[in-house]
């Protein structure tokens, strides 16, 4: 059911991260080797790399693209304590005939104290924003004024979760319904604050992120968290990756005063549990239409989960690595076809 | 509606697995990208240096099956502009043969990709599969839309066999066109094979050649002749009731089983046998089960000799006892006798629920599904669960064109017709189309303009201006920010059009920033832009008072930024040069305001020296032209014309 091809990635270390551009014409990788890689998509549909640079002191966890209004602008964030934004410039026509492009650093952020554990882009409709999160349990989330100048960077906010951070994710809904809402996972064991998943809004009126929620159901620590395309829904979907994979639904409840102080409040209500991984899971993502949801676990595996149009939710497809190790120098990209089915072809 | 738990297959990934365990992931258009990797770690020598691209093996790469999708989208649009309020009756006809269109578009595929088949191997997969999807678009046509009753209901089913096994034409042309026909060693199967699909005439006419050669077994020829024309066919148009037929054909039925009987055929076996088809005897059938090479046409047959006149609503438990027996106790059934099965059943969900798993494209169930919507087939549960079933296919099936490169443009008339979420859609996944072309962008554009999508066009205006300025095309950034009605970015590239000038003393773009019309008031730093290209003009056509009202507009009117205005009043030199006094008095006086308000304002620390003194050249410079100018100027007011 899946054709599997595989490209040589070269990097001296373990991959941390892998990060689509908009498109998908552009990936970028990174790595515990410190360094990230550029990759393009040509014409003939094979990838080239275009750039690879070192880009922090220590492994580095994350990689992220900004949105292609503002150019062609990438994040990292790293174990070194720092996260980077790094623009591309436009080479000289040596370079492009070579297939070679140049990133500059744009500015180092080192306000956190401890590793960079995530760092993401807010939607657009924001302007630039980027956010930080760091096992100091601080998330920082800073905004570039001037969208032309890539160097000035100004800390907007610093929200105290109280527990180890590890990943963050946007509400990409620009709905004017629904102010600015970022969800920060914690996977810190601590069980004081048994709650693992905060939910902070902003509100206008402040000038400032308050906590709306926390998923007091999530005990166990959190690996990845993620929203769902909102797809003009009035309510929020949210995948969460703990010792198991588990969807959310965030209904916001109608305010009853009319003054709008404080956050909004929430409905929680649980979509979906699976735990067909039967162990940690450490990665989540939608795709697209959020109409599937891949989830990557201990048992090595990442699997698919689609719901049908009764909303019923099942796993659709599993991908596992063969165990074999990769012939030759890998320099070639290697054509292998798999099929598995579920009817032998006739 | 029972869900059957299928369990998901599992992919292999070669190379991956073997340093590190863990498997890490993205989404991409269309795809996943998947790599070692191993969560806990925080760096280990040992790592796989390959990452994976993984898709779904659908096949929408192949070009032949590309048309079949351009040409089902045709069809798609046609039939959804068909309107409601047109009597049923008609309808039917339309649907049924607008049914027969897509099934057409399948068949012209597959001879396409059959005579293919010899160049590339991997191209059989999909032969078979579109031979299956036409396979059960003809029976849902037949059972569904068509809604044959008894009487035409077999002889649909009848139809329906034959087209699927071609393979006794061919024999019977070999056969016939042979030195000897009756010698030939496929004769009697090509005879049986035509009585078992119920084709008489063609039967007798090839047992003809048998006859004309034994004259003393003639007679027994003559009798089975006899037999196979009397055999009743209904005829629906016709004036012969259902209850007529059926008296008529029970004779005819008797007769065939007295001959047995009699043992008229016991000489010859091969009519022994054939008559013992006619009389539907299920043994006999089932010996024939290399000829019938189906469970189905299995089936048909029996149904033809032993119940013609079967109702719909009969047909399923014939359906489940002829695989039964067909199949033996051992084999199991596939999918796709499943599926055919559940047809018979009239299990529409089913049907369409099975076909959603064993197929790999969503191409045949949105569509199918879609055609029987129409004819409001999936409203028998209830209100919501028909139409979400329909959308929610042709959404998926739209959603997996949209990752080509050019089938995506099909996809938009998909969304178009989904009323609930197929705006959203489409706006998720147009603004993700890679802009690789300006014409593309264009194509794109225009697709989001006639949906009134602005949020996708200032999105993507944006993004091709941004890319415009990143490569220094000012003209082309400053078009698509137009068009964006970005205020601000405009101001910024209004600014890096006046920097060019004051570098290179010149424009670029020059046709674009003549004709800018009411798109120059999208931002001061813009309508400056537009007027001083105006100013240049008009001073180019040497309509220098017009140009000197302009140039002092600029000034006066505070539309041009303080940073320029040194270059105006530059500017203003050689129109106060001219030989004619171009600046009236009181204008020459705006301008010495405007110089030494200039002048008066902060000196600037950071100049050189050098840079210094060519600013206090350029100011005793205009001093010394705007005095002249004064002078000549009050001497020409004052002076009486005679």
């Amino acid at each position: 059911m899946f054709v599997a091809k595989s490209i040589a990635a070269d990097h001296k270390d373990l991959i941390h991260d892998v990060s689509y551009d908009f498109h998908g014409r552009r990936m970028a990788t990174c790595s515990s080797d410190q360094s990230v890689k550029v990759w393009d998509k040509g014409d003939d549909g094979e990838w080239h790399c275009t750039a690879s640079w070192k880009t922090h002191s220590g492994s580095v966890w994350r990689v992220t693209w900004a949105h292609p209004e503002f150019g062609q602008v990438l994040a990292s964030c790293s174990f070194d304590r720092t996260a980077a934004v790094w623009e591309e410039i436009v080479g000289e026509s040596n370079d492009k005939q070579r297939g070679q492009s140049h990133w500059i650093k744009r500015t180092t952020l080192v306000d956190s104290r401890t590793s960079v554990t995530d760092v993401k882009f807010a939607p657009k409709h924001m302007g630039l924003m980027l956010t930080t999160c760091s096992a100091d349990g601080v998330v920082r989330i800073y905004e570039a004024p001037d969208v032309m100048n890539l160097s000035q960077w100004s800390l907007q906010h610093e929200i105290s979760c109280k527990l180890s951070c590890s990943c963050i994710s946007w509400n990409p809904s620009s709905s004017r319904a629904h102010p600015p809402m970022i969800a920060v996972g914690s996977d810190d064991s601590n069980i004081t604050y048994s709650g693992k998943v905060q939910i902070y809004e902003y509100n206008e009126n402040t000038r400032k992120y308050a906590k709306a929620e926390t998923l007091m159901t999530v005990t166990d620590p959190v690996h990845d968290i993620t929203f769902a395309p909102n797809l003009g829904r009035s309510f929020h979907v949210l995948a969460i990756a703990t010792k198991d994979v588990r969807i959310f639904k965030l209904i916001p409840m109608r305010r009853e005063s009319a003054n709008s102080s404080g956050p909004t409040k929430f409905e929680v209500q649980v979509m979906a549990q699976f735990d067909s991984h039967n162990s940690q899971v450490w990665r989540v993502s939608w795709n697209i239409t959020s109409t599937l949801l891949a989830s990557s676990g201990d048992d090595g595996c990442v699997r698919l989960w689609k719901a049908n149009y009764m909303d019923n939710w099942k796993c659709t497809g599993i991908l596992r690595g063969d165990g074999s190790p990769v012939n030759g120098s890998g320099h070639a990209a290697a054509l292998s076809q798999i099929r598995s089915s579920l009817r032998e072809s006739s | 509606m029972e869900e059957v738990d299928v369990e998901p297959s599992t992919t292999l990934i070669p190379g991956a697995g073997f340093y590190q365990k863990h498997l890490g992931f993205e989404w991409g258009p269309g795809d996943l990208i998947v790599y070692e990797t191993n969560y806990k770690l925080q760096g280990n020598e040992s790592c796989s240096p390959s990452v994976h691209i993984v898709r779904r093996d659908e096949d929408i790469c192949s070009p032949i099956l590309r048309k079949l999708f351009s040409e089902s989208h045709l069809i798609f649009v046609g039939l959804q502009k068909i309107k409601e309020d047109v009597p049923s009756k008609n309808k039917k006809s339309q649907f049924v043969s607008i049914s027969k269109n897509y099934r057409s578009v399948i068949r012209a595929c597959m001879e396409e990709l059959q005579q293919n088949a010899g160049k590339r191997s991997h191209d059989t997969h999909p032969v078979s599969i579109l031979l299956a999807i036409e396979l059960i678009w003809n029976l849902c046509e037949v059972l569904f839309i068509d809604a044959a009753p008894a009487g035409s209901l077999l002889l649909q089913l009848l139809d329906w066999v034959r087209l699927h096994k071609s393979d006794v034409d061919a024999k019977a042309r070999e056969v016939l066109q042979s030195d000897s026909p009756a010698q030939h060693q496929s004769y009697w199967d090509v005879v049986i094979s035509l009585v078992l699909q119920g084709r008489t005439d063609e039967a007798r006419q090839v047992l003809s050649k048998q006859a004309s050669l034994r004259a003393e077994s003639s007679s027994v020829f003559k009798r089975m002749d006899g037999l196979l024309q009397t055999m009743p066919i209904f005829n629906p148009t016709g004036t012969q009731t259902l209850t007529e037929f059926e008296v008529k054909w029970r004779h005819w039925h008797e007769e065939c089983d007295r001959c047995l009987q009699d043992n008229t055929f016991a000489s010859n076996r091969h009519l022994e046998t054939i008559c013992k088809i006619l009389v539907g005897d299920e043994d006999t059938l089932l010996e024939q089960k290399e000829l019938l090479s189906t469970w189905y046409h299995f089936l048909v047959t029996r149904l033809l000799f032993t119940h013609p006149t079967i109702k719909p609503p009969d047909l399923h438990y014939y359906a489940q006892s002829s695989m039964n027996m067909f199949l033996g106790p051992r084999a199991s059934p596939e999918p796709l006798d499943i599926i055919l099965l559940s047809a018979f059943e009239f299990d529409l969900h089913q049907v369409i629920k099975d076909c959603s798993i064993a197929l790999n494209n969503w191409w045949f169930v949105a569509h199918l599904t879609d055609l029987l919507d129409h004819c409001k087939l999936l409203q028998s549960h209830n209100l919501h669960f028909g139409s979400n079933l329909r959308e929610f296919l042709v959404l998926e099936y739209a959603s997996g064109l949209f990752t080509h490169h050019s089938l995506w443009q099909l996809a938009v008339d998909y969304f178009d017709h989904c009323p609930e979420f197929g705006r959203v859609y489409l706006e998720l996944q147009i603004e993700r189309v890679p802009l690789d072309t300006e014409r593309k962008a264009i194509k794109v554009l225009r697709i989001c303009e006639d949906r009134q999508m602005s949020e996708q066009v200032r999105s993507i205006c944006k993004i091709m201006a941004k890319r415009a300025l990143r490569n220094n095309r000012l003209g082309s950034a400053l078009s698509w920010t137009i068009r964006a009605k970005d205020a601000a970015f405009a101001t910024l590239i209004s600014e890096r059009f006046l920097q060019d000038y004051s570098n290179k003393g010149s424009f670029t773009d020059l046709d674009l920033l003549d004709n800018l019309g009411p798109a120059m008031l999208l931002s001061d730093s813009l309508t400056f832009l537009g007027k001083y290209r105006e100013f240049h003009r008009l001073y180019g056509e040497k309509r220098f008072s017009e140009a000197a009202r302009l140039l002092l507009s600029l000034m006066t009117a505070k539309i041009a930024p303080r940073s320029l205005w040194m270059t105006l009043l530059t500017d203003a030199l050689p129109l106060l040069e001219q030989k004619e006094v171009i600046f009236s008095v009181d204008q020459t006086y705006e301008l010495m305001s405007c110089l030494e308000e200039l002048n008066s304002g902060t000196k600037h620390s950071n100049l050189t020296d050098q840079d210094e003194d060519i600013e206090s050249t350029k100011t005793e410079l205009l001093r010394l032209a705007l005095a002249r100018n004064l002078t000549m100027a009050i001497v020409k007011e004052g002076t009486i014309e005679t």
